[in-house]
């Protein structure tokens, strides 16, 4: 080895292949000139091959910092239990343990939704611990902040609304009805569900972030310590903002789509503005409004739930603050359609 | 004043440490050390009703924690204060916010009584006029000195640290713990610290307990300075000698 000018891998694995045990392993590195990570790790490795051979080693022969390097790294001795390799899953087991972390999910959030109807409870007793001012906050900031964007939205939805229904209602001259269409489809459904999924969006994913990042902080800890639940402290002001504000968001969005609905009634399909206004106080009941804003307030509890859960949830890291804020808008938007469709069939067969 | 009966504490079914068995006495700064990863901080969550043990229970005075429901465990806890590691004030409150929770929820004072209160603590750990300032607009060491006014809001009688002098340079840790320790003596509180600051345990550690990962359990109990003197405990001596258990015996134990 003494006559080696460069070393490389290559090299290490010929040296190596050649011993025999019986045979002794020197070095000798006094030509050394620069080396660098890589020769420390080449040079581990073939320590570690003539240890499982029985060759015994030398190391007197190597430079004072590499064998400190070497005794360094050889302080700590490999945690094998650390490593989390493990031998390969089994489709079946990852099956297994999928359905397994899916069943305790269901057991916490059902552990969190009983946790928040107490505070409620805890809440109508005025025994409920939080702050009026985070309610107030958290009113302004899912209530007013959010208009713009149900105002776009809801225009917009409106408008194909019309222009989806215009197209077949013209075939039968039919294109006075748009006015029915538009405001039933906007007051009934369309108005709670879009507004739903922009606050499970907004709120929601924001509620998650907040509280998960609360957890990371320990905060939440810090809370329970000085005697306040999360549920009380965290969930109730955002489920309460939320159930306040969802039905007056709601009720403008039903607004705003009717106005984008008769746009295109009365520009595009010549519906005079007085019989457009006429067609749509006959068709829309008071009923269809209070389902609307029964929906509303319900998604906005569904919501609230979602968000503050994958939050709670919420693991200590940056990258779980992410997940938690993806997962709750997830949540969110699967509770609120499938709390639509239930509400929806229990109309029908009510025949309301 | 508290007392540790064969607690058990576990992740699951993961046990960290087993059998723990140690009593705090009034008045005393009680120090549990230990390597990292030996639980150290799983025991202080235990002792303050965030976890649950898996066996045995803990004490304060007759009254247990564990086997009660939430809200005597809340009422016991509340003659209890705790400074975690970083601070963990509410980001979304001023200072002034922070201290006020407590007060404002567990007492009967007026508006500006807080006002009072909440002046007088910031000025107890050094920070008069910081009232109006978010946890993010002040360093490290003064949201750690702001937490430990939150944990003395309510004057309570048992004080937890979570690694107090952690990521604070020499001169601030000297002067918390001194601050751990004139609360002590004027407010006559009970201090339970989890440290492994050996500056810190030597200098104001009254009584200590030594947990050991390995053997999943207490290895030693008594002052630190006791331990350091008669320990032969070679896991021991070496923490508390960092790394040089032969300078153990001869009385010194500073570098």
């Amino acid at each position: 080895m003494s006559n080696a000018s460069t070393l490389d891998a290559e090299d290490f694995n010929e040296m190596t292949a050649g011993l025999r045990s019986g045979q002794r392993l020197i070095f000798d590195m006094k030509s050394l000139g620069v080396w660098d990570s890589y020769l420390m790790i080449a040079l581990i490795d073939v320590l570690k091959r003539c240890h499982e051979r029985e060759i015994p080693i030398e190391t007197s022969g190597l430079p004072e910092g590499m064998s400190a390097l070497l005794h360094l790294s050889s302080l700590v001795p490999e945690r094998l239990d650390a490593k989390q390799t493990g031998p390969k899953k089994t489709w079946l087991e990852r099956l297994g343990e999928s359905a397994r972390s899916i069943g305790l999910d269901g057991f916490f959030l059902t552990q969190f939704i009983g946790e928040s109807a107490l505070s409620m409870v805890a809440l109508m007793a005025g025994r409920a611990r939080f702050r009026p001012i985070d309610l107030w906050l958290q009113i302004q900031a899912c209530g007013p902040s959010a208009l713009p964007i149900v105002t776009l939205i809801s225009l917009l939805v409106g408008l194909i609304l019309a222009f989806v229904g215009a197209v077949q209602l013209a075939l039968f001259g039919a294109e006075l009805y748009i006015a029915d269409l538009v405001s039933l489809g906007m007051t009934r459904e369309m108005g709670a569900l879009m507004t739903a999924i922009i606050m499970a969006g907004r709120s929601g994913a924001a509620f998650a972030a907040q509280m998960g990042t609360m957890n990371v902080n320990l905060e939440i800890s810090a809370l329970r310590v000085m005697g306040f639940t999360a549920s009380d402290f965290l969930v109730l002001p955002r489920m309460l903002a939320l159930i306040l504000v969802m039905p007056f968001l709601g009720l403008y969005s039903d607004l705003m789509g009717i106005i984008g609905g008769g746009i295109v009634a009365i520009s595009f399909f010549d519906i005079p503005v007085t019989q457009f206004i006429q067609r749509t106080s006959e068709s829309v009941h008071l009923t269809d409004f209070f389902i609307g804003l029964f929906k509303c307030s319900l998604f906005g509890v569904l919501i609230a739930l979602a968000g503050c859960f994958r939050g709670i949830q919420c693991g200590r890291s940056a990258s779980a603050v992410g997940e938690a804020a993806t997962s709750a808008v997830v949540t969110s938007i699967v509770f609120i359609v499938v709390a639509d469709s239930v509400v929806t069939l229990i109309c029908n067969r009510l025949g309301i | 004043m508290i007392e540790v009966r064969d607690l058990t504490l576990a992740y699951g079914d993961f046990v960290i440490q087993k059998d723990l068995n140690f009593e705090v006495r009034r008045g005393d700064i009680f120090v549990i050390m230990g390597g990292s990863g030996c639980g150290k901080s799983t025991l202080l969550m235990h002792l303050i009703g965030l976890q649950k043990p898996l066996h045995g229970d803990i004490f304060y005075g007759n009254e247990r924690l564990w086997g009660v429901s939430s809200e005597q465990r809340e009422q016991l806890l509340r003659r209890a204060g705790v400074l975690f590691q970083s601070g963990a004030l509410l980001s979304s409150m001023t200072l002034a916010e922070n201290i006020a929770l407590p007060l404002r929820e567990f007492t009967e004072l007026s508006k500006k009584e807080i006002d009072q209160t909440v002046s007088y603590k910031l000025a107890l750990v050094g920070l008069s006029g910081f009232e109006n300032y978010y946890p993010s607009e002040i360093s490290g060491g003064m949201q750690k000195r702001a937490g430990l006014a939150r944990a003395m809001a309510l004057d309570p009688e048992i004080l937890y640290f979570d690694e107090p002098s952690a990521g604070l340079d020499p001169i601030s840790a000297q002067l918390l713990d001194e601050l751990i320790q004139s609360l002590r003596d004027s407010l006559g509180a009970t201090i339970i610290m989890v440290t492994h600051e050996l500056a810190s345990i030597f200098a104001i550690g009254t009584q200590s307990i030594f947990l050991d990962s390995e053997a999943k359990t207490a290895i030693a109990l008594g002052s630190p300075e006791e331990l350091l003197k008669t320990s032969h405990d070679p896991r021991v001596l070496k923490f508390l000698t960092r790394g040089h258990p032969e300078r153990a015996h001869r009385g010194g134990h500073h570098e």
